[in-house]
């Protein structure tokens, strides 16, 4: 019998966009991403490529879930192609990134996730590149009250059950569920493949769902526990000595005496 | 003493029975909010034993320090750490919970969050006091942007960085150390069947009083040996930025940057790094910063306090040379 897998991805900013492109709208308390494109969180794709793996190595069908304010076809089609089966799309107006918190996300995944029906394990990057939080996946396994796993650098499935090799500070852990269960992966895994042309071309033909606002039946401001009050740029800018020398030799050792000088060392 | 609506410091052990670095730190900062607020400043820390850790928060400051004690408690485990929690946090909820944003925090907190139905700000850089409320500030989109966010649950939740408040130094006048029995679920969902550790571990990063960290510029992984004897020197660790650590130069435990360890070092020291803000808004909290780059437009020079243009290869021998010469005397 073949998984069912949901991988939850969320479409973001390119975050290895420059500083430049990331304007703050401090009235709005938005950001508003200038000339870099969407794409689907990296730690979603790392989701994505577990999924994968444990597709080739057991046989599964990967639904890609995503949720937002307005979804590029082209940034969910590309995912689709790299290996998924089906999409499920939750989109509109009140899905605003900006507006929704873990707590309203987690809730509209969950009845997103009621609608797809049976599965065996959830899959969702560790964090999103936005609000870099790392709530969702946790909210979601809570409200849907099955065990979860966080930072995953490799997934495993057999037997009814989940091994994840599990990131600590100074190594790994191994941990065992049994499914269903909802799994957070970490950059470690890996990234996800490059879709073939043809896989991409093939994709378009494969079973998009599209669900707006009224089909989940659920109001997603009433559930926020979190209001941004204020948002703006973060000042990080020094003032910086250059140490100027005429080789760097000396800079190297001219750096030393500025810095007993200044008492830093 | 009443706990409920007081500041919980959710407190962590570290291997040799002593009270984490960033539990002391969240005293400090639990006292400020504590004082603002007109409530008191309680601990909570967990273990097989925990009286040591537990009476080192009482002189720093918690007014009374709960220890949960049971030996399933010994190493982190989700569902047993939840439930111990879950009953105490019923019974005299308090106003707000702090954590460490730490491996503990970042997965032990949002399950409470959950449990309870109540807010949660993570990785927060400050808190503050403003109309009777707490607020809570935290980098998003990697560090772009600074958002100041408040919990509009009763109970808030925080897990805070490492070296945003300070450490209260330690008192006579202790607080009461309370030891409490816990009930845990039993059989539990997850299971830990092993455990590795790696090696490469000078002395842990979030912890350094000095980073040395090599970006792409380092070139390959024999650079990062200069590094680790300029770390050694300073007392310090080796850090990396992205790319070292994508392209197997240095371990992922070593990469500094938001998807890796925030670090507050005293002295952090950027070699060949060009600053993308990933890795800026890990690392731009440190004291001083020093950057040594070949390209004079490197983003990092912005955010340094003190820079030299030039290779690393011929720059760093001779500012590791020169540091030698200086320590011996």
């Amino acid at each position: 019998m073949s998984l069912n897998i949901i991988v939850c991805a969320k479409q973001v900013p390119d975050p290895e966009g420059p500083p430049s492109s990331f304007e703050i709208d401090g009235v709005e308390r938005r950001v508003i991403p200038r000339g870099i494109p969407p794409v689907i969180n990296p730690f979603d794709e790392n989701a994505l490529e577990a999924a994968i793996r444990i597709k080739e190595s057991v046989g599964a069908f990967i639904t890609l879930l995503s949720l937002g304010r307005s979804l590029s076809r082209a940034v969910i089609l590309k995912a689709v192609a790299a290996g998924a089966d089906a999409s499920l799309l939750v989109e509109g107006d009140p899905f605003d990134p900006a507006v929704l918190d873990a707590s309203s996300t987690a809730s509209l995944l969950a009845a997103a996730v009621q609608r797809i029906g049976a599965y065996d394990l959830i899959l969702c990057g560790r964090q999103a590149a936005d609000t870099n939080a790392g709530l969702v996946g946790l909210g979601l396994a809570g409200i849907l009250e099955i065990p979860a796993i966080t930072l995953a650098q490799k997934v495993e499935v057999g037997d009814g059950r989940v091994r994840v090799e599990r990131v600590l500070p100074d190594g790994f852990e191994v941990v065992e569920a049994p499914m269903p269960v909802l799994v957070t992966v970490s950059g470690e895994l890996g990234d996800l493949r490059y879709p073939s042309l043809q896989a991409i071309k093939a994709a378009k033909a494969l079973p998009q769902t599209v669900l707006g606002p009224d089909d989940l039946g659920i109001d997603p401001l009433s559930l926020r526990r979190l209001e941004t009050v204020a948002l703006e740029a973060p000042v990080r800018e020094r003032k910086c000595r250059l140490v100027e020398a005429d080789t760097p030799e000396e800079a190297g050792r001219k750096l030393v005496s500025v810095l007993r000088e200044d008492k830093v060392i | 003493m009443e706990r409920s609506g007081n500041i919980l410091v959710l407190a962590e052990m570290v291997e040799n029975g002593k009270a984490a670095s960033i539990s002391i730190e969240l005293l400090g900062l639990g006292r400020t909010l504590a004082d603002c607020l007109g409530t008191g400043l309680s601990a909570v820390i967990m273990g097989d034993e925990a009286s040591e850790a537990g009476g080192e928060l009482a002189r720093h400051g918690a007014e009374e320090v709960l220890c949960l004690h049971h030996p399933r408690l010994k190493a982190y485990h989700p569902e047993l750490y939840q439930q111990a929690m879950l009953g105490m946090l019923r019974s005299s909820p308090p106003r707000v919970l702090l954590a460490g944003h730490t491996a503990l925090g970042q997965d032990l907190l949002p399950r409470l969050a959950f449990s309870l139905s109540c807010g949660l700000v993570t990785d927060c850089v400050g808190a503050r006091v403003e109309g009777g409320e707490v607020l809570f500030t935290r980098p998003v989109y990697g560090g772009n942007a600074l958002a100041t966010q408040r919990v509009t649950t009763a109970m808030a939740m925080a897990t805070v960085r490492a070296r945003v408040g300070e450490a209260p130094p330690p008192s006579e006048k202790a607080g009461e150390v309370r030891t409490l029995g816990v009930d845990l679920p039993d059989p539990v969902r997850l299971e830990v069947t092993g455990r590795e550790t790696l090696e490469y571990r000078e002395c842990p990063l979030e912890e350094a009083p000095v980073v040395v960290s090599g970006g792409r510029g380092m070139g390959g992984e024999e650079g990062f040996s200069q590094l680790r004897e300029l770390a050694s020197l300073l007392g310090g660790a080796v850090g990396a930025s992205r790319p070292p650590v994508d392209a197997g130069w240095a371990p992922t435990t070593c990469q500094v940057g938001i998807t890796g360890k925030v670090v507050a070092p005293d002295l952090y020291i950027a070699v060949a790094i060009s600053g993308s803000t990933q890795h800026l808004s890990g690392m731009s909290e440190a004291g001083k910063i020093v950057a040594i780059n070949k390209d004079p437009d490197a983003y990092i020079f912005k955010v340094s306090d003190y820079g030299v243009v030039g290779d690393w290869k011929q720059v760093l021998p001779s500012f590791t040379a020169a540091l030698r010469e200086m320590l011996k005397e």
